[in-house]
């Protein structure tokens, strides 16, 4: 059971992100780590294989230097290896052009799973573990809320607005896992210790096989501007006609 | 949701300079060193924080439950370098000590006890079919010791002891009462320091002995999320094997001493560390006479004397972690950080409470407890007065306490 888990480093999810003045986030300098969002499928990965006895984690993520912080996350918390793919003509990257290089690095080795986040937290696209999916040719289930894995065979439960559909695809697929699908387990001191001996690989495009063209965002950032602050909100004093009120705006939000 | 619940590890990734660390001690830690640290933290704040209020008050400690997980998690003999347990460095070691006693001093003295005390103890002196039969459970939390060396009338003059073993045939048999012994009634087994007609010397004592009662304190006002018990024993008999056989005298237990000592000089400045944020945090937030009480130069220089202190604790700490891996450390050494950060930390912890005025007596904030515990922490590892005489007939050359 070969499972690969996409892991993103990410700035500090409370904290303000910096800006920079071509429109793309800094991340030099910047506090953060291992998306909180990455680690329900890592998890879920590591279950996967505790059940089945045997198998092995790769991390893989795309990204500066600092990204090995993520990686070294991952690992303390029990995955067996990681891959990180840098290069400069990757900065200012887009959805498409993430994925064409992660779908690339996936490719080199036999993998019966790959396993995503839903959406990481600082781009919130969403798109990255559907496009890997598209251009591997494969199955992308999203969404899934939990997970069952038999006879080489997966089930989810893909969570949807109304409640969940049941999915079955035979290995090898794409997933994503929702936050709340599992229960990350918090690295260990054994765990840390051992991650400093398990091996990570960094690759350049070349390295994949990838030029320039294969690169080129298709997508640039025009302009970024503040989002609008937050409405005052409306007090509803306490009298006769609160109840009703407050039903209103309960059924305005189509909450009821 | 916050990384730090969830995910950073710090200094991998730079963060800005905080409050509890102006002076970038951070800087002469390794990555790993900080990973090590992050993990004691995220489940200090994860586990600890929410529940130790409830102990505290009730006087209760979850030692089953805790022993487990803090096994599970590395933390139980983590310094030992054996093939059962990780071998941290000192500084690594004293960073997770620091980060356990921010969340509660019994807390830091119930993995201190566990793994410097009587670790260090089965580890140093035990025979190698010791070892291999305690040290693996006691890493992996399925068996609790304690360490038992003071009695009811011997405390800071522990050659005055009385509790004896005596031979008879192979075996020895074991008289005497121990008293102020932390996790006393929660442990699998106890290492009792006994007179025997060649000098005082170690047992390992199962707890399920015939003849063997732990009874424990009640009505304490400090340490109260921890076990302290007294240990009596009437006529315990122990085969011959229970000897830890590579030590004779007071140096085994004083050797014992030196080590938890040196996680203590490390585990203060984690309750200093949460006194001092927690103050510095109520006085930007707190108003009186129209100005958070921050603002007051008096408080501003309260919150600055604290500072400083816990830097320079927290730097002495530092210096003596790697003295000890590149030297080792002599016990006056230890002395001057058991001295001089207890007393800072207690410090810290009362002036941290005034600055809270009513609410710094609650349980609600974590001062008052830190406080009340550091009592315990400035007395027992060998009193204010007694690392004082030691560091004074180093100066003097004149032996003081005897
Ligand atoms: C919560 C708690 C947990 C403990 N856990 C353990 C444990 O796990 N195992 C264990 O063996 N012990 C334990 N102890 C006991 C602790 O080590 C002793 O309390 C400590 O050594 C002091 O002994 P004493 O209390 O008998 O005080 P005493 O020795 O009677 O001292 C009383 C006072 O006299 C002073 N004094 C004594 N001699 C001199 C001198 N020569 N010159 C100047 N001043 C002097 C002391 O400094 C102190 O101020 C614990 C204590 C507490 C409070």
């Amino acid at each position: 059971m070969n499972i690969v888990v996409l892991t993103k480093w990410v700035p500090e999810p409370e904290g303000t992100p910096t800006i920079g003045e071509d429109g793309l986030l800094v991340r030099e300098g910047a506090d953060g780590g291992l998306d909180p969002g990455d680690e329900y499928g890592l998890e879920a990965a590591l279950q996967l294989v505790e059940a089945a006895g045997d198998g092995e984690i790769t991390l893989l993520t795309m990204g500066p230097e600092i990204a090995q912080a993520a990686l070294q996350r991952g690992l303390a918390m029990g995955a067996h290896k990681g891959v990180r793919i840098t290069d400069e003509s990757l900065r200012g990257a887009d959805s498409l052009v993430t994925a064409r290089v992660l779908a690339a690095a996936i490719k080199r080795q036999p993998f019966d799973l790959v396993i995503g986040g839903v959406e990481s937290t600082d781009g919130y696209t969403g798109i990255v573990p559907a496009a890997i999916a598209e251009l591997l040719g494969l199955p992308g289930l999203t969404f899934a809320r939990e997970l069952h894995l038999s006879d080489g065979t997966l089930t989810i439960e893909r969570q949807t607005a109304a409640g969940y559909d049941v999915v079955v695809a035979p290995l090898p697929i794409v997933i994503t896992v929702t936050a709340g699908a599992t229960e990350p387990r918090y690295p260990s001191l054994k765990g840390v210790m051992a991650a400093k001996s398990k091996p990570v690989e960094t690759l350049t495009l070349s390295d994949l096989g990838l030029s320039g063209d294969d690169v080129t965002p298709t997508q640039t950032v025009a302009e970024v501007t503040d989002a609008p602050p937050k409405q005052g909100g409306e007090t509803v004093e306490f009298d006769d006609t609160t109840a009703a009120r407050i039903a209103d705006v309960l059924a305005e939000a189509k909450v009821i | 949701m916050a990384l730090g619940s969830g995910g950073t590890f710090e200094g991998v990734s730079p963060s800005d300079l905080q409050p509890t660390d102006l002076i970038d001690i951070d800087h002469l830690l390794s990555d790993e060193e900080k990973q090590i640290r992050s993990v004691a933290r995220e489940w200090v704040q994860r586990r600890i924080l929410p529940e130790v209020e409830d102990w505290y008050e009730k006087g209760e400690f979850p030692a089953r439950e805790l022993a487990k997980e803090l096994g599970e998690l590395g933390f139980f003999l983590m310094q030992l370098d054996t093939e059962w347990t990780l071998g941290l460095n000192s500084v690594a070691y004293g960073l997770v000590e620091l980060e356990i006693e921010a969340g509660d001093s019994g807390l830091r003295s119930f993995v201190s006890v566990q793994s410097a005390l009587c670790g260090h103890a089965i580890h140093a002196f035990g025979s190698d079919e010791q070892k291999a039969e305690w040290l693996p459970k006691m890493a992996s939390g399925e068996a609790i010791a304690c360490f038992g060396l003071s009695e009811p009338d011997s405390g800071s003059d522990p050659g005055s002891m009385r509790t004896s073993a005596k031979k008879d045939g192979d075996d020895w048999i074991l008289n005497g009462t121990k008293m102020w012994i932390t996790n006393g009634g929660c442990s699998d087994i106890a290492i009792v320091w006994a007179q025997t007609d060649d000098g005082v010397r170690g047992f390992i004592v199962p707890a399920d002995s015939p003849g063997f009662t732990a009874n424990d304190i009640h009505k304490k006002l400090s340490l109260r999320a921890s076990v302290t018990s007294e240990l009596v024993m009437d006529g315990v008999r122990l085969p011959a094997d229970a000897m830890l056989p590579e030590v004779q005298g007071l140096r085994g237990p004083l050797s014992c001493l030196n080590e938890a000592r040196y996680g203590i000089v490390w585990g203060v400045m984690g309750a200093a560390r949460s006194c001092f944020e927690t103050a510095l945090e109520y006085s930007k937030t707190r108003e009186q006479f129209d100005k958070p009480i921050g603002s007051f130069q008096l408080t501003q220089k309260k919150l600055t004397d604290m500072a400083l202190e816990l830097y320079k604790g927290t730097l002495l700490a530092y210096h003596l972690g790697r003295l000890k891996d590149e030297k080792g450390l002599k016990p006056e050494q230890v002395s001057v950080g058991k001295l001089n950060n207890t007393r800072e930390a207690l410090e810290i912890a009362r002036t941290s409470r005034g600055i809270l005025g009513a609410n710094g007596i609650t349980l609600e904030y974590p001062i008052m407890r830190h406080m009340t515990n550091l009592e315990s922490v400035i007395t027992y590892e060998g009193t204010e007065e007694v690392h004082t005489l030691v560091i004074g007939e180093q100066l003097t050359g004149l032996k003081a306490f005897t």
